[in-house]
Protein backbone atom coordinates (compact mmCIF):
# COMPACT_ATOMS: atom_id res chain seq x y z
CA UNK A 1 0.00 0.00 0.00
CA UNK A 2 0.84 3.35 -0.80
CA UNK A 3 2.07 6.25 1.69
CA UNK A 4 -0.49 8.78 2.51
CA UNK A 5 1.52 10.34 5.03
CA UNK A 6 5.35 11.09 5.20
CA UNK A 7 7.05 12.80 7.27
CA UNK A 8 10.95 13.11 5.91
CA UNK A 9 13.49 14.15 8.65
CA UNK A 10 11.67 16.95 10.35
CA UNK A 11 13.23 19.08 12.87
CA UNK A 12 11.92 21.94 15.32
CA UNK A 13 13.05 23.99 18.07
CA UNK A 14 11.58 26.49 20.58
CA UNK A 15 14.53 28.69 21.57
CA UNK A 16 17.25 26.48 21.34
CA UNK A 17 15.01 23.60 22.38
CA UNK A 18 15.00 21.08 20.28
CA UNK A 19 11.01 19.46 20.87
CA UNK A 20 11.19 17.30 17.88
CA UNK A 21 14.53 16.01 15.80
CA UNK A 22 15.10 14.54 12.49
CA UNK A 23 12.01 12.51 12.93
CA UNK A 24 10.93 10.21 9.76
CA UNK A 25 7.27 8.52 9.75
CA UNK A 26 5.42 7.29 7.04
CA UNK A 27 1.79 6.47 7.15
CA UNK A 28 0.41 3.92 4.79
CA UNK A 29 -3.18 4.39 3.49
CA UNK A 30 -5.99 2.93 5.21
CA UNK A 31 -3.55 2.57 8.40
CA UNK A 32 -3.63 2.59 11.99
CA UNK A 33 -0.22 4.61 13.37
CA UNK A 34 0.15 5.20 16.97
CA UNK A 35 2.93 7.82 18.48
CA UNK A 36 3.85 6.88 21.98
CA UNK A 37 6.80 8.19 24.28
CA UNK A 38 7.00 9.92 27.73
CA UNK A 39 5.59 13.43 28.99
CA UNK A 40 7.53 16.30 26.69
CA UNK A 41 8.65 13.69 23.65
CA UNK A 42 7.38 15.63 21.42
CA UNK A 43 4.45 13.84 20.40
CA UNK A 44 2.23 16.79 20.30
CA UNK A 45 4.26 18.83 18.91
CA UNK A 46 4.75 16.42 15.59
CA UNK A 47 1.10 16.42 15.62
CA UNK A 48 0.97 20.35 15.37
CA UNK A 49 3.67 20.36 12.44
CA UNK A 50 1.92 18.44 10.85
CA UNK A 51 -1.33 20.20 11.68
CA UNK A 52 -0.11 23.60 10.52
CA UNK A 53 -0.05 25.45 13.80
CA UNK A 54 3.57 26.15 13.21
CA UNK A 55 5.90 25.48 10.43
CA UNK A 56 8.57 22.79 11.13
CA UNK A 57 12.65 24.32 10.60
CA UNK A 58 13.51 21.78 8.59
CA UNK A 59 12.18 18.62 6.58
CA UNK A 60 9.11 17.71 4.73
CA UNK A 61 6.03 16.61 5.46
CA UNK A 62 3.90 15.04 2.14
CA UNK A 63 -0.11 13.78 2.35
CA UNK A 64 -1.22 11.77 -0.98
CA UNK A 65 2.51 12.89 -2.55
CA UNK A 66 1.30 17.02 -2.15
CA UNK A 67 3.99 18.44 0.06
CA UNK A 68 1.91 20.62 3.08
CA UNK A 69 4.72 21.51 5.02
CA UNK A 70 3.87 25.65 5.30
CA UNK A 71 -0.06 25.74 4.97
CA UNK A 72 -2.28 27.17 7.64
CA UNK A 73 -4.46 25.00 9.94
CA UNK A 74 -7.19 25.62 7.65
CA UNK A 75 -5.85 24.68 4.20
CA UNK A 76 -4.29 21.56 6.03
CA UNK A 77 -8.37 20.33 6.82
CA UNK A 78 -8.89 21.07 2.92
CA UNK A 79 -6.15 19.03 2.35
CA UNK A 80 -7.82 16.05 4.16
CA UNK A 81 -6.24 16.04 7.50
CA UNK A 82 -9.04 16.22 10.80
CA UNK A 83 -7.09 16.82 13.90
CA UNK A 84 -8.11 16.74 17.83
CA UNK A 85 -6.94 18.62 21.00
CA UNK A 86 -4.90 17.03 23.79
CA UNK A 87 -6.73 19.88 25.56
CA UNK A 88 -10.03 19.63 23.87
CA UNK A 89 -11.27 22.68 22.45
CA UNK A 90 -14.72 22.78 21.99
CA UNK A 91 -16.84 25.89 21.06
CA UNK A 92 -18.39 25.69 24.81
CA UNK A 93 -21.59 28.14 23.83
CA UNK A 94 -23.23 26.05 21.17
CA UNK A 95 -24.61 22.77 21.15
CA UNK A 96 -23.12 19.27 20.59
CA UNK A 97 -25.70 19.55 17.35
CA UNK A 98 -23.81 22.81 16.34
CA UNK A 99 -20.21 21.57 17.69
CA UNK A 100 -20.14 19.11 15.22
CA UNK A 101 -22.42 20.87 12.31
CA UNK A 102 -19.52 22.93 11.92
CA UNK A 103 -16.98 20.13 11.26
CA UNK A 104 -19.83 18.42 8.49
CA UNK A 105 -19.71 22.68 7.19
CA UNK A 106 -16.52 21.60 5.65
CA UNK A 107 -17.18 21.24 1.69
CA UNK A 108 -20.75 22.26 1.55
CA UNK A 109 -23.42 25.29 2.10
CA UNK A 110 -26.56 23.43 3.22
CA UNK A 111 -27.43 23.45 6.92
CA UNK A 112 -29.45 20.70 7.03
CA UNK A 113 -27.10 17.96 5.10
CA UNK A 114 -24.40 19.17 7.60
CA UNK A 115 -26.93 18.71 10.40
CA UNK A 116 -27.64 15.15 8.94
CA UNK A 117 -24.27 14.20 8.50
CA UNK A 118 -23.50 15.78 12.22
CA UNK A 119 -26.25 13.50 13.39
CA UNK A 120 -24.47 10.61 12.26
CA UNK A 121 -21.36 11.07 13.48
CA UNK A 122 -22.91 12.10 16.75
CA UNK A 123 -24.35 8.56 16.83
CA UNK A 124 -21.31 7.62 15.74
CA UNK A 125 -19.67 8.63 18.95
CA UNK A 126 -22.65 7.15 21.31
CA UNK A 127 -23.47 11.09 22.29
CA UNK A 128 -27.33 11.41 20.00
CA UNK A 129 -28.51 11.88 24.29
CA UNK A 130 -26.60 14.66 24.37
CA UNK A 131 -27.32 16.10 21.18
CA UNK A 132 -28.92 19.63 22.43
CA UNK A 133 -26.61 19.72 25.32
CA UNK A 134 -24.29 22.80 25.58
CA UNK A 135 -20.85 21.76 25.08
CA UNK A 136 -19.54 23.65 28.22
CA UNK A 137 -21.89 20.96 29.97
CA UNK A 138 -19.90 17.82 29.39
CA UNK A 139 -17.85 16.07 31.69
CA UNK A 140 -14.63 15.66 29.79
CA UNK A 141 -14.55 11.95 28.26
CA UNK A 142 -17.55 13.48 26.49
CA UNK A 143 -15.59 16.75 25.42
CA UNK A 144 -13.11 13.92 23.86
CA UNK A 145 -15.90 12.30 22.19
CA UNK A 146 -17.09 15.69 20.56
CA UNK A 147 -13.63 16.17 19.53
CA UNK A 148 -13.83 13.28 17.54
CA UNK A 149 -17.30 13.60 16.17
CA UNK A 150 -16.44 17.14 14.99
CA UNK A 151 -13.08 15.69 13.05
CA UNK A 152 -14.79 12.91 11.85
CA UNK A 153 -17.77 15.91 10.32
CA UNK A 154 -15.54 17.28 8.15
CA UNK A 155 -15.03 14.03 6.28
CA UNK A 156 -11.01 13.61 6.31
CA UNK A 157 -8.67 10.68 4.93
CA UNK A 158 -6.35 11.41 7.92
CA UNK A 159 -7.37 11.53 11.37
CA UNK A 160 -5.05 12.95 14.09
CA UNK A 161 -6.27 12.07 17.52
CA UNK A 162 -4.47 13.73 20.21
CA UNK A 163 -5.08 11.30 23.45
CA UNK A 164 -9.02 10.85 23.57
CA UNK A 165 -8.79 7.67 25.47
CA UNK A 166 -7.15 9.36 28.26
CA UNK A 167 -9.47 9.73 31.53
CA UNK A 168 -12.20 7.17 29.85
CA UNK A 169 -13.31 4.13 31.78
CA UNK A 170 -11.57 0.83 30.28
CA UNK A 171 -14.92 -0.34 28.91
CA UNK A 172 -15.34 3.39 27.12
CA UNK A 173 -11.85 2.94 26.38
CA UNK A 174 -12.69 -0.60 24.17
CA UNK A 175 -16.05 0.67 22.38
CA UNK A 176 -14.19 4.09 21.28
CA UNK A 177 -11.39 1.19 19.95
CA UNK A 178 -14.17 -0.51 18.16
CA UNK A 179 -15.67 3.19 16.79
CA UNK A 180 -12.43 3.78 15.12
CA UNK A 181 -11.70 0.24 13.88
CA UNK A 182 -14.98 -0.19 12.46
CA UNK A 183 -14.39 3.01 10.80
CA UNK A 184 -11.21 2.33 9.60
CA UNK A 185 -12.97 -1.04 7.55
CA UNK A 186 -15.72 0.73 6.25
CA UNK A 187 -14.14 4.22 5.21
CA UNK A 188 -10.52 3.24 4.91
CA UNK A 189 -9.95 6.39 7.23
CA UNK A 190 -6.38 6.21 8.11
CA UNK A 191 -5.75 7.11 11.70
CA UNK A 192 -2.88 8.91 13.36
CA UNK A 193 -3.16 8.75 17.66
CA UNK A 194 -0.93 9.56 20.31
CA UNK A 195 -1.53 7.63 23.36
CA UNK A 196 -0.81 7.23 26.44
CA UNK A 197 -3.66 3.96 27.14
CA UNK A 198 -1.55 0.83 26.01
CA UNK A 199 -4.79 -1.19 26.21
CA UNK A 200 -6.12 0.64 23.18
CA UNK A 201 -2.51 1.06 21.59
CA UNK A 202 -1.91 -2.64 21.33
CA UNK A 203 -5.41 -3.13 19.96
CA UNK A 204 -5.75 -0.24 17.55
CA UNK A 205 -2.47 0.39 15.97
CA UNK A 206 -1.01 -2.10 12.76
CA UNK A 207 2.68 0.26 13.72
CA UNK A 208 3.78 1.85 16.59
CA UNK A 209 6.81 4.74 16.46
CA UNK A 210 8.27 5.46 20.24
CA UNK A 211 9.29 8.96 20.86
CA UNK A 212 11.76 10.13 23.43
CA UNK A 213 13.39 13.55 23.90
CA UNK A 214 12.47 14.52 20.11
CA UNK A 215 13.68 11.50 18.28
CA UNK A 216 12.28 8.27 17.34
CA UNK A 217 13.71 5.57 19.27
CA UNK A 218 11.70 2.68 18.13
CA UNK A 219 9.37 1.36 15.67
CA UNK A 220 7.70 -1.22 14.59
CA UNK A 221 4.39 -4.11 15.40
CA UNK A 222 3.16 -3.43 18.88
CA UNK A 223 4.28 -6.56 20.22
CA UNK A 224 8.09 -5.50 18.86
CA UNK A 225 7.75 -2.41 20.78
CA UNK A 226 6.67 -3.88 23.84
CA UNK A 227 9.57 -6.11 23.92
CA UNK A 228 12.35 -3.62 22.68
CA UNK A 229 14.80 -2.53 25.57
CA UNK A 230 15.24 1.18 24.58
CA UNK A 231 11.57 1.50 24.64
CA UNK A 232 11.43 -0.02 28.20
CA UNK A 233 14.51 1.77 29.08
CA UNK A 234 12.80 5.45 28.17
CA UNK A 235 9.65 4.47 29.88
CA UNK A 236 11.20 2.50 33.27
CA UNK A 237 14.61 3.57 33.23
CA UNK A 238 17.88 1.32 32.50
CA UNK A 239 17.92 -1.86 33.89
CA UNK A 240 20.69 -2.45 36.09
CA UNK A 241 22.30 -5.76 36.97
CA UNK A 242 22.13 -6.12 40.77
CA UNK B 1 -40.36 35.04 3.77
CA UNK B 2 -37.30 36.16 6.20
CA UNK B 3 -39.90 37.00 8.60
CA UNK B 4 -42.08 34.10 8.52
CA UNK B 5 -38.50 32.46 9.81
CA UNK B 6 -38.42 34.75 12.64
CA UNK B 7 -41.82 33.53 13.60
CA UNK B 8 -40.21 29.49 13.41
CA UNK B 9 -37.96 30.51 16.14
CA UNK B 10 -40.86 30.97 18.55
CA UNK B 11 -43.08 29.63 20.95
CA UNK B 12 -47.14 30.61 20.62
CA UNK B 13 -46.14 32.91 23.74
CA UNK B 14 -43.32 34.48 22.18
CA UNK B 15 -45.38 34.82 18.88
CA UNK B 16 -48.36 36.75 20.66
CA UNK B 17 -45.42 38.81 22.44
CA UNK B 18 -44.39 39.64 19.05
CA UNK B 19 -47.63 40.67 17.24
CA UNK B 20 -48.83 42.60 20.20
CA UNK B 21 -45.73 44.14 20.13
CA UNK B 22 -45.89 45.14 16.33
CA UNK B 23 -49.57 45.88 16.64
CA UNK B 24 -48.09 48.53 19.01
CA UNK B 25 -45.58 50.08 17.22
CA UNK B 26 -47.66 50.24 13.95
CA UNK B 27 -50.46 52.22 15.66
CA UNK B 28 -48.28 54.14 17.85
CA UNK B 29 -48.63 57.48 15.62
CA UNK B 30 -52.50 57.03 15.49
CA UNK B 31 -52.86 57.33 19.40
CA UNK B 32 -49.54 58.71 20.74
CA UNK B 33 -47.65 62.35 20.69
CA UNK B 34 -45.19 63.76 18.42
CA UNK B 35 -42.71 63.33 20.79
CA UNK B 36 -43.41 59.50 21.60
CA UNK B 37 -43.15 59.33 17.90
CA UNK B 38 -39.44 60.99 18.19
CA UNK B 39 -38.53 58.93 20.79
CA UNK B 40 -38.91 55.83 19.01
CA UNK B 41 -37.69 56.41 15.99
CA UNK B 42 -34.33 56.94 17.60
CA UNK B 43 -35.25 53.93 19.60
CA UNK B 44 -35.67 51.91 16.42
CA UNK B 45 -32.64 53.45 14.67
CA UNK B 46 -30.46 52.32 17.90
CA UNK B 47 -32.02 48.88 17.43
CA UNK B 48 -30.74 48.96 13.82
CA UNK B 49 -27.21 49.88 15.02
CA UNK B 50 -27.02 47.39 18.32
CA UNK B 51 -28.12 44.84 16.13
CA UNK B 52 -24.51 45.69 13.29
CA UNK B 53 -22.98 46.09 16.73
CA UNK B 54 -23.82 42.53 17.96
CA UNK B 55 -23.31 41.12 14.56
CA UNK B 56 -19.84 41.62 15.01
CA UNK B 57 -19.42 40.73 19.09
CA UNK B 58 -22.08 38.67 19.63
CA UNK B 59 -21.73 36.38 16.41
CA UNK B 60 -18.07 36.72 15.87
CA UNK B 61 -16.42 37.54 18.96
CA UNK B 62 -15.10 40.93 17.75
CA UNK B 63 -15.08 44.09 19.94
CA UNK B 64 -16.21 47.02 18.16
CA UNK B 65 -15.62 50.62 20.21
CA UNK B 66 -15.45 52.95 17.17
CA UNK B 67 -19.03 51.95 15.70
CA UNK B 68 -19.84 55.25 14.90
CA UNK B 69 -17.33 55.58 12.41
CA UNK B 70 -19.52 53.50 10.01
CA UNK B 71 -22.45 55.30 10.75
CA UNK B 72 -20.57 58.53 10.47
CA UNK B 73 -18.59 58.24 7.08
CA UNK B 74 -22.17 56.92 5.52
CA UNK B 75 -24.14 59.60 7.08
CA UNK B 76 -21.54 62.25 5.66
CA UNK B 77 -21.00 60.73 2.38
CA UNK B 78 -25.17 60.38 2.06
CA UNK B 79 -25.72 63.93 3.31
CA UNK B 80 -22.70 65.22 0.93
CA UNK B 81 -23.66 63.58 -2.41
CA UNK B 82 -27.17 65.26 -1.91
CA UNK B 83 -26.83 68.85 -0.83
CA UNK B 84 -23.56 69.39 -3.17
CA UNK B 85 -24.43 67.25 -6.28
CA UNK B 86 -28.16 66.90 -5.73
CA UNK B 87 -27.67 62.79 -5.86
CA UNK B 88 -30.96 61.12 -3.92
CA UNK B 89 -30.56 59.29 -0.90
CA UNK B 90 -32.03 56.38 -2.92
CA UNK B 91 -28.56 56.18 -5.24
CA UNK B 92 -26.69 57.57 -2.44
CA UNK B 93 -26.75 55.15 -0.14
CA UNK B 94 -24.82 52.64 -1.99
CA UNK B 95 -21.39 54.88 -2.76
CA UNK B 96 -21.92 55.82 1.62
CA UNK B 97 -22.42 52.14 2.18
CA UNK B 98 -19.74 51.34 0.09
CA UNK B 99 -17.32 53.58 1.97
CA UNK B 100 -18.51 52.26 5.21
CA UNK B 101 -17.96 48.57 4.48
CA UNK B 102 -14.40 49.77 2.79
CA UNK B 103 -13.48 51.40 6.14
CA UNK B 104 -14.19 48.23 7.49
CA UNK B 105 -12.51 46.46 5.66
CA UNK B 106 -9.40 48.56 5.87
CA UNK B 107 -9.80 48.25 9.70
CA UNK B 108 -10.29 44.63 9.59
CA UNK B 109 -7.71 43.52 6.92
CA UNK B 110 -5.08 45.59 10.05
CA UNK B 111 -6.52 43.53 12.41
CA UNK B 112 -7.08 40.28 11.48
CA UNK B 113 -3.51 40.29 9.28
CA UNK B 114 -1.14 41.18 11.82
CA UNK B 115 -3.32 38.80 14.25
CA UNK B 116 -4.51 42.25 16.65
CA UNK B 117 -7.37 40.53 18.72
CA UNK B 118 -9.66 41.07 21.86
CA UNK B 119 -9.15 44.36 23.45
CA UNK B 120 -6.33 45.54 21.31
CA UNK B 121 -8.51 45.30 18.07
CA UNK B 122 -11.32 47.69 20.06
CA UNK B 123 -8.50 50.18 20.23
CA UNK B 124 -8.11 50.15 16.93
CA UNK B 125 -11.85 50.53 16.11
CA UNK B 126 -11.39 53.70 18.51
CA UNK B 127 -8.63 54.72 17.00
CA UNK B 128 -9.86 55.06 13.55
CA UNK B 129 -13.00 56.33 14.20
CA UNK B 130 -10.85 59.27 16.08
CA UNK B 131 -8.92 59.95 13.72
CA UNK B 132 -11.76 60.60 11.16
CA UNK B 133 -13.50 62.75 13.48
CA UNK B 134 -10.55 64.61 13.66
CA UNK B 135 -10.03 64.85 9.98
CA UNK B 136 -13.79 65.47 9.45
CA UNK B 137 -13.21 68.56 12.00
CA UNK B 138 -10.51 70.05 9.28
CA UNK B 139 -12.40 69.48 5.78
CA UNK B 140 -14.06 72.18 4.93
CA UNK B 141 -15.80 70.78 2.10
CA UNK B 142 -18.35 69.08 4.33
CA UNK B 143 -18.83 71.75 6.86
CA UNK B 144 -15.66 71.31 9.70
CA UNK B 145 -16.60 72.03 12.55
CA UNK B 146 -19.74 74.14 11.42
CA UNK B 147 -21.89 71.31 10.59
CA UNK B 148 -23.05 69.81 7.43
CA UNK B 149 -26.57 70.79 6.86
CA UNK B 150 -29.43 69.22 4.40
CA UNK B 151 -32.19 71.97 3.51
CA UNK B 152 -35.81 70.78 4.51
CA UNK B 153 -38.85 72.76 4.30
CA UNK B 154 -42.21 73.23 5.62
CA UNK B 155 -43.26 71.26 2.39
CA UNK B 156 -41.18 69.17 3.28
CA UNK B 157 -42.53 67.87 6.33
CA UNK B 158 -45.33 67.42 5.12
CA UNK B 159 -44.50 65.30 2.53
CA UNK B 160 -44.13 61.24 2.08
CA UNK B 161 -40.90 61.34 -0.34
CA UNK B 162 -39.04 58.42 -0.10
CA UNK B 163 -36.82 59.04 -3.34
CA UNK B 164 -35.13 62.17 -1.67
CA UNK B 165 -36.12 60.86 2.29
CA UNK B 166 -37.64 64.08 2.71
CA UNK B 167 -41.13 63.76 4.86
CA UNK B 168 -43.47 63.74 8.10
CA UNK B 169 -41.85 62.32 10.68
CA UNK B 170 -44.38 59.24 10.20
CA UNK B 171 -42.43 57.97 7.11
CA UNK B 172 -39.02 58.47 9.22
CA UNK B 173 -41.07 56.45 11.67
CA UNK B 174 -42.16 53.93 9.71
CA UNK B 175 -38.76 53.57 7.70
CA UNK B 176 -37.08 53.01 11.13
CA UNK B 177 -39.42 49.98 11.91
CA UNK B 178 -39.49 48.78 8.65
CA UNK B 179 -35.46 49.26 8.37
CA UNK B 180 -35.19 47.63 11.94
CA UNK B 181 -37.29 44.52 11.04
CA UNK B 182 -35.27 43.86 8.34
CA UNK B 183 -32.27 43.55 10.12
CA UNK B 184 -33.05 41.57 12.76
CA UNK B 185 -34.60 39.26 10.17
CA UNK B 186 -31.28 39.78 8.20
CA UNK B 187 -29.04 38.95 10.88
CA UNK B 188 -31.54 35.62 11.83
CA UNK B 189 -30.85 34.56 8.55
CA UNK B 190 -27.23 35.20 8.73
CA UNK B 191 -26.53 33.20 12.45
CA UNK B 192 -28.76 30.15 10.82
CA UNK B 193 -26.35 30.06 8.00
CA UNK B 194 -22.84 28.68 7.55
CA UNK B 195 -21.64 32.34 8.22
CA UNK B 196 -23.26 32.38 11.72
CA UNK B 197 -22.36 29.02 12.50
CA UNK B 198 -18.60 29.72 11.26
CA UNK B 199 -18.36 33.03 13.31
CA UNK B 200 -19.77 31.50 16.49
CA UNK B 201 -17.18 29.12 16.07
CA UNK B 202 -14.73 31.38 15.68
CA UNK B 203 -16.53 33.34 18.47
CA UNK B 204 -15.90 30.23 20.91
CA UNK B 205 -12.73 28.88 19.88
CA UNK B 206 -10.23 30.70 16.83
CA UNK B 207 -7.86 27.62 17.07
CA UNK B 208 -10.20 24.54 16.68
CA UNK B 209 -12.27 27.18 14.19
CA UNK B 210 -9.38 26.68 12.42
CA UNK B 211 -8.69 23.32 12.85
CA UNK B 212 -12.16 22.71 11.03
CA UNK B 213 -10.96 24.35 7.62
CA UNK B 214 -12.56 27.86 8.54
CA UNK B 215 -10.29 30.30 7.08
CA UNK B 216 -10.70 32.34 9.74
CA UNK B 217 -9.19 35.96 8.40
CA UNK B 218 -12.07 35.76 5.84
CA UNK B 219 -14.75 34.78 7.74
CA UNK B 220 -13.68 37.34 10.24
CA UNK B 221 -13.66 39.89 7.24
CA UNK B 222 -17.52 39.26 6.47
CA UNK B 223 -18.57 39.91 9.59
CA UNK B 224 -17.13 43.40 9.58
CA UNK B 225 -18.35 43.79 6.42
CA UNK B 226 -22.19 42.97 6.98
CA UNK B 227 -21.80 45.06 10.43
CA UNK B 228 -20.59 48.13 9.04
CA UNK B 229 -22.92 47.66 6.01
CA UNK B 230 -25.82 47.60 8.31
CA UNK B 231 -24.05 50.46 10.19
CA UNK B 232 -23.87 52.33 6.88
CA UNK B 233 -27.70 52.03 6.04
CA UNK B 234 -28.67 53.42 9.37
CA UNK B 235 -26.06 56.20 8.72
CA UNK B 236 -27.60 57.52 5.55
CA UNK B 237 -31.16 57.46 7.52
CA UNK B 238 -29.38 59.17 10.42
CA UNK B 239 -28.49 61.92 8.04
CA UNK B 240 -31.67 62.68 6.32
CA UNK B 241 -33.46 62.42 9.73
CA UNK B 242 -31.17 64.68 11.49
CA UNK B 243 -31.10 66.72 8.69
CA UNK B 244 -27.33 68.12 10.41
CA UNK B 245 -24.22 66.48 11.22
CA UNK B 246 -21.09 67.47 13.42
CA UNK B 247 -17.73 65.78 13.59
CA UNK B 248 -18.31 65.01 17.41
CA UNK B 249 -21.51 64.68 17.61
CA UNK B 250 -21.38 61.69 14.77
CA UNK B 251 -18.29 60.08 15.28
CA UNK B 252 -17.73 60.73 19.22
CA UNK B 253 -16.83 57.98 21.57
CA UNK B 254 -20.21 58.32 23.38
CA UNK B 255 -21.97 57.49 20.28
CA UNK B 256 -20.12 54.49 19.70
CA UNK B 257 -20.65 53.51 23.17
CA UNK B 258 -24.39 54.37 23.08
CA UNK B 259 -24.57 51.83 20.36
CA UNK B 260 -22.80 49.19 22.38
CA UNK B 261 -25.19 49.55 25.16
CA UNK B 262 -28.08 48.33 24.03
CA UNK B 263 -26.99 45.26 22.78
CA UNK B 264 -24.95 44.75 25.96
CA UNK B 265 -28.02 45.22 28.20
CA UNK B 266 -30.19 42.95 26.37
CA UNK B 267 -28.06 40.46 25.84
CA UNK B 268 -24.78 39.79 23.85
CA UNK B 269 -25.23 37.31 20.98
CA UNK B 270 -29.05 37.20 21.06
CA UNK B 271 -31.03 38.46 18.57
CA UNK B 272 -33.53 39.98 20.34
CA UNK B 273 -31.20 41.22 22.51
CA UNK B 274 -30.18 44.51 21.13
CA UNK B 275 -34.05 45.37 20.19
CA UNK B 276 -34.42 44.89 24.04
CA UNK B 277 -31.29 46.80 24.75
CA UNK B 278 -32.84 49.86 22.73
CA UNK B 279 -36.62 50.00 24.24
CA UNK B 280 -35.46 49.89 27.49
CA UNK B 281 -32.18 52.48 27.31
CA UNK B 282 -33.76 55.18 24.73
CA UNK B 283 -37.13 56.21 27.08
CA UNK B 284 -35.49 55.65 30.10
CA UNK B 285 -32.56 58.32 28.98
CA UNK B 286 -35.19 60.17 27.60
CA UNK B 287 -37.81 60.00 30.44
CA UNK B 288 -34.69 61.07 33.03
CA UNK B 289 -34.01 64.50 30.30
CA UNK B 290 -37.96 65.39 30.62
CA UNK B 291 -38.23 64.71 34.35
CA UNK B 292 -35.17 66.28 35.31
CA UNK B 293 -36.46 69.26 33.01
CA UNK B 294 -39.95 69.47 34.91
CA UNK B 295 -38.06 69.25 38.15
CA UNK B 296 -36.42 72.57 37.34
CA UNK B 297 -38.93 74.24 35.33
CA UNK B 298 -41.09 74.05 38.26
CA UNK B 299 -38.44 75.02 40.72
CA UNK B 300 -37.73 71.98 42.61
CA UNK B 301 -34.71 71.60 41.55
CA UNK B 302 -32.29 74.85 40.87
CA UNK B 303 -32.74 75.45 36.89
CA UNK B 304 -29.39 76.50 36.69
CA UNK B 305 -27.79 73.23 37.58
CA UNK B 306 -26.46 71.76 34.91
CA UNK B 307 -27.84 68.02 34.80
CA UNK B 308 -27.19 66.97 31.55
CA UNK B 309 -24.41 64.28 32.53
CA UNK B 310 -27.20 62.48 34.87
CA UNK B 311 -28.23 60.52 31.34
CA UNK B 312 -24.95 58.90 30.88
CA UNK B 313 -25.02 58.31 34.93
CA UNK B 314 -27.92 56.28 35.05
CA UNK B 315 -26.83 54.47 31.89
CA UNK B 316 -23.64 53.45 33.52
CA UNK B 317 -25.36 52.73 36.84
CA UNK B 318 -27.83 50.17 34.63
CA UNK B 319 -24.60 48.82 33.09
CA UNK B 320 -23.00 48.28 35.97
CA UNK B 321 -26.11 45.93 37.47
CA UNK B 322 -26.98 44.58 34.30
CA UNK B 323 -22.80 43.18 34.50
CA UNK B 324 -23.37 42.41 37.99
CA UNK B 325 -26.57 40.61 38.04
CA UNK B 326 -27.25 39.79 34.54
CA UNK B 327 -24.06 39.62 32.75
CA UNK B 328 -25.63 37.64 29.56
CA UNK B 329 -28.24 40.48 29.50
CA UNK B 330 -32.07 40.63 30.27
CA UNK B 331 -33.29 38.85 27.32
CA UNK B 332 -31.59 35.63 27.86
CA UNK B 333 -33.31 35.43 31.49
CA UNK B 334 -36.75 37.26 30.56
CA UNK B 335 -36.89 34.45 27.76
CA UNK B 336 -35.87 31.79 30.36
CA UNK B 337 -38.66 32.80 32.74
CA UNK B 338 -41.29 33.48 30.16
CA UNK B 339 -40.52 30.97 27.31
CA UNK B 340 -40.52 33.10 24.39
CA UNK B 341 -38.16 31.34 22.08
CA UNK B 342 -37.95 27.53 20.88
CA UNK B 343 -35.00 25.67 21.79
CA UNK B 344 -34.17 22.92 19.43
CA UNK B 345 -35.20 19.58 19.84
CA UNK B 346 -38.24 20.83 21.43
Amino acid sequence: MAALLEIENVSKSFRGLRAVSNVSLSVEEGGMVALIGPNGAGKTTLFNLIAGVFPADEGRIILGGKDILGLRPDQICDAGIGRTFQLVKPFPDMTVLENVTVGALHGTHDIDEAKESARKNIELLDMADKIHLPAHSLTLPDRKRLEVARALATRPKLLLLDEVMAGLRPTETDEMVAVFKSLNQETGITILLIEHVMRAVMSLSHHVTVLHHGEKISEGTPEHISQDPAVLDCYLGEEEDV
Amino acid sequence: MMGLNLLADLTLRGRICLLIFLAILISLPFWSSSYIISVTTITLYLAILGQSWNLMLGFAGLLSLGHALFVGVSAYMAAYLFSVLGLPPVIGIFPAVALAVLIGMLIGYLGFRFSIGGVYFALLTIAFAELVRIMVDHMGLIGGTEGLFLQVTEADRQGFDLINLRGHPWMFYYLAMLLAFLTLAGCRTLLKSKLGYYWQAIRDDQDAAQALGINVFRYKMYAVMYSSGIAGVAGVFYAFYQNSLFPESVFGIERSIEISLGPIVGGVGSLFGPVLGAFILTPLGEGLTEFTDYLQSSGLIDPKLKLNGLKLLIWGLVVALIVLFKPAGIWPWLNEKLGFSRKEGE
